[in-house]
């Protein structure tokens, strides 16, 4: 085969960076743009230089929520990554059962993003809320809308509710692909359980969970709809995140320079910890120490 | 088609131009001789493409560190990031 041919399948991505560069690196020029002028209005605009990335720099605003978006991530992740794998090793692997379970599982991710927001308005209603009214009725003071702590909770919940079914479906078609050979392997040597989990399905799951971590990251370090509808924010800030912060200030204030630049920032953190997490993830199961 | 709508100013055109130059000439220089993996001051294995990127997005945050930190001007943020993609390029 010759070189022309070799590289000919390079022809064959031109559609997919087409599609890339309309939908992602166009968009994300202009971005860069604005962050750097003021902008007033269609052709009015007057450049600023980096005066915008100084403000966001240094907007203590910024810096909570971008504490709250680490937080809220960081529990996502500790949460739905061992809850998801867990649910995959109990789900039947064959029979009725599978397909049964698979569907049940899948159920939150058919919902729209807005609709899990309403839903859990009204689930956590302290007056009429199924979950809200019944631990209000326990005893416990429960208010998503006036305590921050409780509008916390609502959030991880259904945020847990919400994708970690994502992570169960990553986790379980991994399960599912490991050849039987290496559990009947396992089963001569006695192996224990976890012996089991810890050396053959956890290694040969590498794949869907790196997929399944950098999803679920990038995912919650974006999320808006979910927790703009349920809580709005609030109460006070103390639900603002890093994107529900940035519609205030591009859309609600019209401050397009400073929220392009904030963007940037946003976008050069996602990107940091994008990159830190798939090195880390290329590593696990392979043995390599460096 | 007119591009007003993207905001164009001479130096953001500057920078994406720089940038694209940067990735035409990388693929060129693999093309030409191709380079795998090596292992250099970087904790990983890391090709030419993978150095690139890492020096761009430490780059990136090196102007935004100085940017934050400092009132001097960017000039020296821009030069210590120089050096730190030559270093990063040849023994990282």
């Amino acid at each position: 085969m010759n070189k022309w041919e070799d590289n000919k399948a390079w022809f064959m991505v031109i559609p997919v960076f087409l599609v890339v560069a309309v939908s992602a690196i166009i968009p994300l020029m202009t971005v860069v743009n604005y962050s750097l002028q003021d902008i007033f209005g269609p052709g009015q605009r007057v450049y600023v230089g980096l005066e915008w990335y100084k403000k966001a720099l240094t907007d203590s605003r910024l810096h909570d929520a971008l504490s709250r978006q680490l937080l809220f991530s960081s529990l996502v992740l500790l949460i739905e990554i061992p809850l998801g794998i867990m649910i995959a090793l109990m789900m039947p692997k064959k029979g009725w059962g599978a397909s049964l379970s698979l569907v049940l599982v899948a159920l939150p991710l058919l919902i729209p993003w807005n609709v899990i927001g309403t839903i859990w308005i009204i689930f956590m209603r302290p007056d009429i809320g199924l979950l809200g009214a019944a631990i209000n009725n326990m005893g416990i003071p429960f208010d998503h809308t006036a305590a921050p702590f409780d509008a916390w909770v609502t959030v991880m919940m259904m945020e847990v509710w919400h994708w970690t079914p994502l992570v169960v479906l990553l986790a379980y078609a991994g399960l599912q692909a490991i050849p039987e050979a290496y559990f009947q392997a396992a089963r001569i040597d006695g192996a224990s359980a976890w012996a089991t989990f810890r050396y053959i399905q956890l290694p040969k799951m590498r794949g869907v969970l790196t997929i399944a971590v950098l999803l679920r990251f990038m995912d919650s370090f974006l999320i808006y709809a979910e927790p703009f509808v349920l809580t709005g924010g609030g109460p006070g800030n103390s639900t603002t995140f890093l994107s529900i912060y940035l519609v205030k200030l591009a859309v609600g204030q019209f401050d397009l320079g400073p929220a392009a630049a904030f963007s940037m920032i946003y976008f050069l953190i996602v990107l940091l910890f994008c990159w830190l997490f798939y090195q880390v993830l290329l590593k696990v199961g392979t043995g390599d120490k460096s | 088609m007119s591009l007003e709508w993207m905001a164009w100013t001479m130096p953001t055109a500057i920078f994406f131009i720089t940038i694209a130059c940067l990735l035409v000439a990388m693929t060129v220089w693999q093309a030409k001789a191709p380079s795998g993996e090596r292992k250099g001051f970087l904790p990983i294995k890391t090709t030419p493409g993978d150095r690139l990127f890492i020096g761009l997005l430490s780059s990136a945050f090196i102007h935004l560190a100085w940017i934050g930190l400092t009132s001097f001007t960017l000039w020296i943020a821009f030069v210590i990031a120089l050096i730190w993609m030559a270093i990063l390029m040849r023994w990282g």
